[in-house]
């Protein structure tokens, strides 16, 4: 078996390769998403109740030691060949990053800092929505980074689901089918370029919303 | 679910080539092989760097580029040079092996990285102080001190090697995802659901052991320290940087 690959056949998918892009990013996006307002709902709660933060780490790592094709496997049957088999599992893997990432961000705020916003008469809705939240945003953006590269990876498994699933995995699976070196190759180099795109654009973001982090960096 | 139980206690599938011990024992060797090499590789690098505290950011990106390699997209692209290189194992286990192997590595050297820098340097100085040797300082006062966090790099590396070890199933070999994969093809579903409880037990137990070790290891002044201030650093988390690269 020689490593060749077939040229004119990936000049002639290029729409394919837009159309698995759309797929892959719609099911990341969807699970991060999800995933980020459960995560930060129950991060609030265990930053305000610190005795939750041991049991919910507890149950999201048993989720995320769940291996994604088995997941994904056992879902199937019960909802069937539908998006939400492939989201339910990659939105819950997410949990665990994030969930530790944000009670991480809020633990990261100073006591003065609370303090002084206490001392200005800040409401606790204020003083969450204006104060702890900004300044929990580096962190919680790490975290975010994280649970986004590793759906991206975790995506392409939702493509032994079937073809409308799966993303650039879809080109993994059906090149494994038909042992056709090209369109594993594809799939392979495809989802890792987008693991690696995200978390750039995700860095660039991180820069971008927490402009005092550079200011701050810059003068120490 | 009396079907379940039914897969379960058939002696049928518990003899001969495909038998759940034999997928389980594969399973426990190949995952244990992996981290066996995979530490060979990262603890020492991780260690170095962790104690000199030079390559830091190089070790951050390797890092990094660990996570962004969807662990299916590894093993497919490993197949074909394994097979060109060994036609005999190029199809199994050596893809899969090679996979889990480059994906435990970054894990437990960023472990070791991070739970050496946890260390309080006023204790490493005062070690120097104290006329302790390098090699001293790091067995006596940086490893037992970073060890929960290092334990905690081994986690990570378990669980990433035994869900890797059943999705390389869908490309060949045998393990757990044996089960799995060849449920779904047969539309056999309670092979799939047994094949599923099977890893997941495994995974889980596998874990949970490791926590036990974990919290073992973690020395006294240490697990007070932290219940004080709540919980240690994560390893599973990035390393927050300044400025990031």
């Amino acid at each position: 078996m020689t490593i060749s690959i077939d040229w004119g056949w990936l000049s002639t998918h290029v729409g394919a390769m837009g159309l698995r892009f759309i797929q892959h990013f719609q099911l990341v996006a969807i699970a991060v998403t999800l995933g980020f307002v459960i995560s930060l709902v129950l991060a609030i709660w265990a930053y305000r109740q610190p005795r939750v933060y041991p049991p919910l780490t507890a149950i999201t790592g048993l989720l995320y030691t769940i291996p994604s094709l088995a997941a994904f496997a056992i879902l199937r049957p019960i909802t069937g060949l539908t998006i939400v088999t492939a989201l339910i599992p990659l939105t819950t893997y997410t949990l665990l990053i994030l969930v530790r990432a944000n009670v991480a961000g809020f633990n990261s705020v100073p006591a003065e800092v609370l303090e002084a916003a206490d001392g200005m008469g800040y409401t606790r809705r204020q003083r969450l929505l204006r104060v702890e939240l900004p300044l929990a945003l580096p962190l919680m953006i790490a975290g975010i980074r994280l649970a986004t590269v590793t759906t991206i990876g975790l995506a392409t498994v939702a493509s032994i689901l079937g073809e409308t699933f799966g993303g650039f995995g879809f080109f993994i699976t059906e090149g494994l089918d038909r042992f056709f070196l090209t369109e594993i190759y594809l799939g392979a180099v495809l989802s890792i370029v987008m693991a690696f795109g995200a978390d750039l654009l995700l860095v660039w973001i991180e820069r971008l919303v927490t402009p005092w982090a550079r200011t701050r960096a810059g003068t120490a | 679910m009396s079907d379940l139980i039914g897969w379960f206690v058939d002696p049928a599938h518990f003899s001969g080539t495909g038998s759940i011990q034999q997928r389980l024992l594969e399973h426990i060797l190949l995952s244990g092989a992996s981290i066996l090499v995979a530490t060979v590789v990262g603890l020492p690098i991780g260690l170095y760097i962790g104690h000199t505290r030079r390559f830091a950011n190089l070790a951050i990106n390797i890092a990094n580029i660990g996570r962004a390699l969807p662990s299916y997209a590894l093993v497919v692209m490993i197949l074909p040079v394994s097979l060109t290189l060994s036609p005999e194992y190029g199809l199994d286990p050596i893809p899969t092996f090679v996979a889990m192997t480059l994906l435990a590595i970054p894990p437990i050297l960023v472990g070791a990285y991070a739970g050496l820098r946890s260390v309080d340097a006023d204790l490493v100085e005062a070690g120097r102080g104290m006329g302790l040797r390098e090699g001293q300082i790091l067995g006596n006062i940086e490893l037992p001190l970073a060890s929960p966090i290092i334990v905690g790099g081994f986690r990570t590396a378990t669980l990433q090697v035994i869900a890797t070890a059943t999705i390389g199933a869908i490309v060949s070999g045998g393990g757990l995802g044996r089960f799995i994969v060849d449920g779904i093809h047969n539309q056999d579903y309670t092979t799939v659901v047994g094949g599923v409880i099977l890893v997941a037990s495994l995974a889980i137990g596998v874990d949970l052991v490791l926590a036990l070790v974990q919290r073992r290891v973690t020395p006294r002044g240490l697990q007070l320290q932290q219940a004080r201030r709540g919980q240690p650093p994560d390893v599973a988390m990035p390393i927050p940087t300044a400025d990031p690269a």
